[in-house]
Formats: structure tokens, sequence, C-alpha cells
């Protein structure tokens, strides 16, 4: 097991690598000067040069991709064009809020997608299931800043009850919070259902029926566990997904997190903190695919037993 | 024999009804079995044998499968009209089945202990986690399988020994009547004499009553006391063993079935199968379901149910044998 487990973290140095040489190709080859941009419109020619020099940007693009490798591989991903601090500063800072919104909105959407999957399937054509397939569609058709609009709307606008923008306190996360969960909710539901609906049919559900097990006993005892896995890779991508941060919900409620401050660095052409925060959003996400895949260990003792083979 | 059989089923009539079709899977069956007695249910696939098992149980596909006609009564149970905490009751305890297929009756994330465990958790109230290990190791042993191999999980055994761990969670706890569906089917041949050697053992140890179903009539003359032999949907011959393999009479349709095994001890060219397939049971012919494939089909086949013809314990549901018995094709 620890083998796999280290062998996995050995798979993701290519990847990360293969990343940055991408991300760093585009930064390169679209136009716009650094040095230009970091002294300004009214800089001399001279000025320019000689920062271009000091930076390193006259070398050729490789030397530069390697040398950018190089230092970060030692901890130095460089500071930022624009302000001069080191660039994981600011992503640090950044990214508790980001968690905060993600980890919440995610854990609501799954305590109530979740169990209404399940429903769904165990009653399936019933009431319930209509209503929670039209609910799931609904969710779907609707962006998550509409969602986020509709919130602000009923319940800092009309009901007062709840702040609008801003991150100082708890009462700040709920809105957003609730509007990733909208986003993610309907696709918990629909995985839930499904995956349910399949296990359901299984010889061993059959099974479990003939031994008297009653209806609720062989839902949550023969039948999640089994369902479990596509559910929970589904939540691993949403939250990874919802972890890089999300502009829309950001920008409607005014909440500093990471997609907001990458929208802004790239406009800037601020190559650095670009860098290093979609490297950061690719380590973030690797690991929690690592998660997944571990905790399947947990679940399926068939997955546990293919990993300690290898 | 004894007085009240355990098993009474009554005209039973089981269909399947979906959105496009009606499928008529059991047509009128009557059953008996009594204690101790093994009742060999043969037939082709789709007569039938697996509808009635499920409707035994109560657990017909739900929504779709519907008992139309009839009752089945399992040890002074009408098991139609019982409430389902009732039939929960039953399940597992007095009635047990085993599935066909080994490699998916079993959960996947749940070990074998635990599995055989459950039945005596859901039977036996207030038996203490102690006595359920010790009753699982017990079970385990009986069927084969060392007692230290309870914590592993289903995919860590061979065909053969997960059929063995299906067999204990049906016997687990000593049920009155076993339903067992082609269990030796999905098995290799070497493996299929030793996991029915062993039920016929175990069986005969717990004093329990089975029906057996399968469409291998060497099975039958091994284990079963009596014989049914399905064909859509009805039972069209019936009585002990000794009256289906020696009796001086057989149905066209049992004949048929013989017909299709091979026999090394005369000098045949080919086998002789029965010609056609089973009529369609969303849309079975009128008369006797069998006319259309038998050898000995008269005009009153085609329009008149066959009567069913009792000799002692042996019953034929045939015109032949109403026309008296031995007709000129009836050798």
């Amino acid at each position: 097991m620890l083998r796999y487990i280290m062998k996995r973290f050995l798979m993701m140095i290519p990847v990360i690598l293969g990343i940055t040489f991408i991300i760093f190709a585009i930064m390169n080859f679209t136009p716009g000067d650094p040095a230009k941009l970091i002294l300004g419109e009214e800089a001399t020619a001279e000025d320019v040069a000689k920062l271009r020099t000091e930076l390193g940007l006259d070398d050729p693009f490789l030397v530069r991709f390697a040398r950018y490798v190089i230092n970060a591989v030692q901890g130095d991903f460089g500071t930022s064009y624009r302000n001069r601090q080191p660039v994981f500063n600011e992503i640090f800072d950044r990214f508790p809020t980001t968690f905060k919104v993600a980890f919440f909105g995610i854990l609501i959407a799954v305590f109530i997608g979740v169990p209404i999957g399940i429903l769904s399937a165990v009653k399936q054509y019933s009431i319930i299931d209509t209503i929670s397939t039209i609910g799931a569609m609904l969710l779907t058709a609707m962006p998550g800043f509409f969602v986020g609009m509709l919130l602000i709307l009923l319940f800092a606008l009309k009901l007062n009850i709840l702040p609008a923008t801003g991150i100082s306190s708890w009462k700040h996360f709920v809105l957003p919070s609730l509007a990733v969960a909208s986003v993610t909710m309907a696709t918990f539901i629909r995985m839930t259902r499904s995956t349910m609906l399949e296990v359901i049919r299984q010889d061993y559900v059959r099974t479990a029926r003939a031994k008297g097990a009653s209806e609720s006993r062989i839902v949550f005892r023969h039948c999640l566990r089994n369902a479990l896995l596509p559910i929970i890779t589904v939540i691993g991508m949403n939250f990874a997904h919802q972890l890089g941060g999300t502009v829309m919900i950001e920008a409607v409620f005014a909440i500093p997190g990471l997609g907001s401050h990458m929208v802004t660095a790239v406009r800037q052409k601020d190559t650095p903190v670009v860098m290093a925060s979609i490297i950061f959003v690719a380590v973030v996400a690797g690991l929690m695919n690592l998660l997944v895949d571990i905790l399947y260990t947990y679940i399926d003792p068939r997955v546990k037993t293919q990993y300690t083979k290898g | 024999m004894m007085s009240e059989p355990i098993l009474k089923i009554e005209n039973l009539h089981v269909i399947y009804k979906t959105d496009e079709s009606t499928v008529y899977a059991v047509n009128g069956v009557d059953l008996e079995l009594f204690s101790g007695e093994t009742l060999g249910l043969v037939g082709e696939t789709g007569a039938g044998k697996t509808t009635t098992a499920l409707s035994i149980m109560r657990l017909l596909p739900d929504k779709i499968g519907k008992v139309v006609h009839g009752s089945i009564t399992l040890e002074g149970t009408d098991v139609l009209t019982a409430t389902e905490a009732d039939m929960r009751l039953l399940r597992g305890s007095t009635v047990s089945m085993i599935f066909q297929d080994p490699m998916t009756s079993l959960n996947p994330t749940i070990t074998v202990g635990n599995q055989i465990g459950e039945v005596l958790y859901l039977h036996r109230p207030g038996i203490s986690h102690a006595d359920i290990e010790a009753g699982v190791d017990n079970i385990l042993e009986m069927v084969g399988i060392p007692a230290g191999r309870k914590n592993d999980y289903p995919h860590q055994f061979s065909g053969g020994m997960k059929q063995r761990i299906v067999i204990a969670i049906a016997l687990a706890c000593e049920p009155k009547l076993l339903l067992a569906d082609e269990p030796t089917t999905a098995l290799d041949v070497t493996i299929q004499a030793q996991v029915l050697e062993m039920m016929n053992e175990l069986k005969d140890k717990l004093d329990t009553s089975m029906i057996l179903i399968t469409h291998d009539l060497g099975v039958v003359a091994q284990t079963c006391d009596k014989v049914a032999i399905m064909y859509a949907g009805e039972i069209v011959e019936y009585g002990t063993a000794e009256d289906v393999f020696n009796g001086k009479n057989k149905h066209p349709y049992t004949k048929g079935l013989f017909g299709s095994i091979p026999d090394f001890t005369k000098k045949a060219y080919r086998l002789s199968p029965i010609e056609g397939l089973m009529p369609d049971p969303t849309d079975l012919p009128a008369g006797c379901k069998f006319h259309d494939r038998c050898p000995y089909c008269m005009d009153i086949c085609r329009t008149q149910n066959a009567p069913a013809i009792r000799e002692g314990s042996h019953m034929i549901r045939c015109h032949l044998m109403a026309a008296g018995g031995k007709g000129e094709a009836w050798e």
C-alpha cells in the first residue's frame, strides 16, 4: 500500500512538469513584454533593455524554461511582476478562503445530493424520483453566478439575514457555499441515483432479500458501499475543481479567492504568479485524486488486492 | 407419507407484465412437498422453473412479476397474503434459496463470515456476537471451508468455494425448505459432483426438503425423490423418480428430453433432440402447449388443453394418454 502511494507521488512529477511546460510556453509566446509592464508606459528603451537582461528575458526559450524549473525545484518560484512579492505569499493568503467556500459547498452538496439520489433510486419512478429529477435538471441549467445572485436577492436584500459580499465572518461564507453546492449537487444526485439503480439490480442484493433482510438494511448495508466508488470519484473531481477557485462565484460575492487572483494575473501578464497559481492548483488536484484512490481501497476490498499486488 | 406437506402450491399462475407485453411465465402449477423430500424441477430455459421458486419466496421482480391466480402455503403460512414483515421472517429461516451464479450472488464488499453471520443475526433475535461467530465457524466447516477464512472477501475464493459459501448462507438457519436454482450449472464438472454430494449430505443431516431446479436429468436421477417436468409454465409430467425414469409411459416432451442425452450403451449415430423452440410465452398457443413440437400431435391437441392423467403417483398431461395410453405412435 505504502509502495503504491509512493508510486502515485512519483507519477505526479511528470504531470506537473508537463503542465509547467505548457503554461510557460503559452505565457512566453503570447504578446506583451513583462519588462514594459513592470516599468510602465513611460519607460525608456534603455531601461527596458536593461531590465530584460536582468530578468534573463533575452535568453532562448528552453534555457529560460530550464532555469525556471531548476529554481522552482529549490522552492524559488520568483516574485510577482506587479508587487515584487514572492508569488506564494498571495496564493497562500487566498487559498484558505477558496478552500472554505469549496469545502462547505461540497459538504452541503454531498449531504443533500447523495441522500436524494439514494431515495430517488430506491423509489424509482415515484413522485419523489420525478421531483428530484426535475430539480437536478433545473440546477444543472442554472449557472453558479445566477444562483448566487438569486441567493443575494433573497437572503441579503429581501430578508436581510446574511451578508452579500466579503469574508469577514462565517456568515459571509453561507451564501457562496450554497452557490457552490447548487452547481455540484445536481451531478451528485444523478450519479448516486444511477449507480444505486445499477447496484440494486445485482444478484447479491437478491441474495440479501432472500436472507430476509429489511429494505433499509439492503440499501445501507448491501448497496451503498458498492455504489460509493463512482460517487466519491465525482465528489473528488468536483472538489478539486472548486479548489482551483471559481471566478464567477468569487466575482458575485466579491471574494478574494484563487480564481479572481489568477484571472487578474493573466490579464496583467504577471507570468510568475500565473505559473505558480496553476502549478499549485495542479498539485492540489493531483493530491485530491490520490486521496480518492486511497479511499477506494478502504471501500472496495477488490481494489486493495489489486494495489497491494503491484 | 406424513400428514401435512411443508409446501403446497395450487393452480399457480404468474405473469410478467411490461409496457409492451405480458409474459405468461407460470400457468397452473400444482406441487406438494413433504418433509425431507427432494423434488427435481426439470425443464428448458424459460419453462417457469425459477419463476415458481421466486414465487415461493415472494421475490418476483417488483412491479413486473405478479401472481394472478392460485395459492402457495408454506409451513401453514399463506405466502401470497402474508405481510412483508412476516415474509422477511420466513426468508432465510424457513425457506432459503441458492441462486444460479455464485460469482455474482455474494456481496463483494462484505467478508464472507459477515454475510453468513447476517442470516443468524436476522433470524435469531438477541443472539450474542460470540454465538454468531461460533455459528459461522460451524457452518463454514460443514460446507468444507476452513473457518479461518471467514474474514476473507468473496473475490479471494474460487467459484466452487463461492457456491459452498452461498450454500452455507442458505443453510445457516437450518431451513425447512431449500430452493436450489441450478446450483451447479456455473461450476466445473468436477466441482459439480462435489457440491451436489455435499448438498445432499447436509440436506439429510438437517432434514431439509429441497426443490432442485435443473435441466440436467443426470443430476435429478442422483438426488431426487420426485420429479416434475415443466414446459411453458405447466407441469407436464410428475411422479416419483422411478415413475419418470422407468415408468412404462412418458410424456412426449419427457421422451424428447431423454432423447437429447447421449447414451453410450446403445449404438446411435446422432442424438435426437426435440425439434423447434418453446412457444413464445407472450403468445402461447391454444390447446396443448407442446403440440407444434410433438411428433404424436393429434387434432384435439391443437384445440383443447391436455388433461392430467394419473396412474398412482404418476401424472402425465397429454391427450395421447387420455386416448387409451398406448396409441399407435405411442410405442
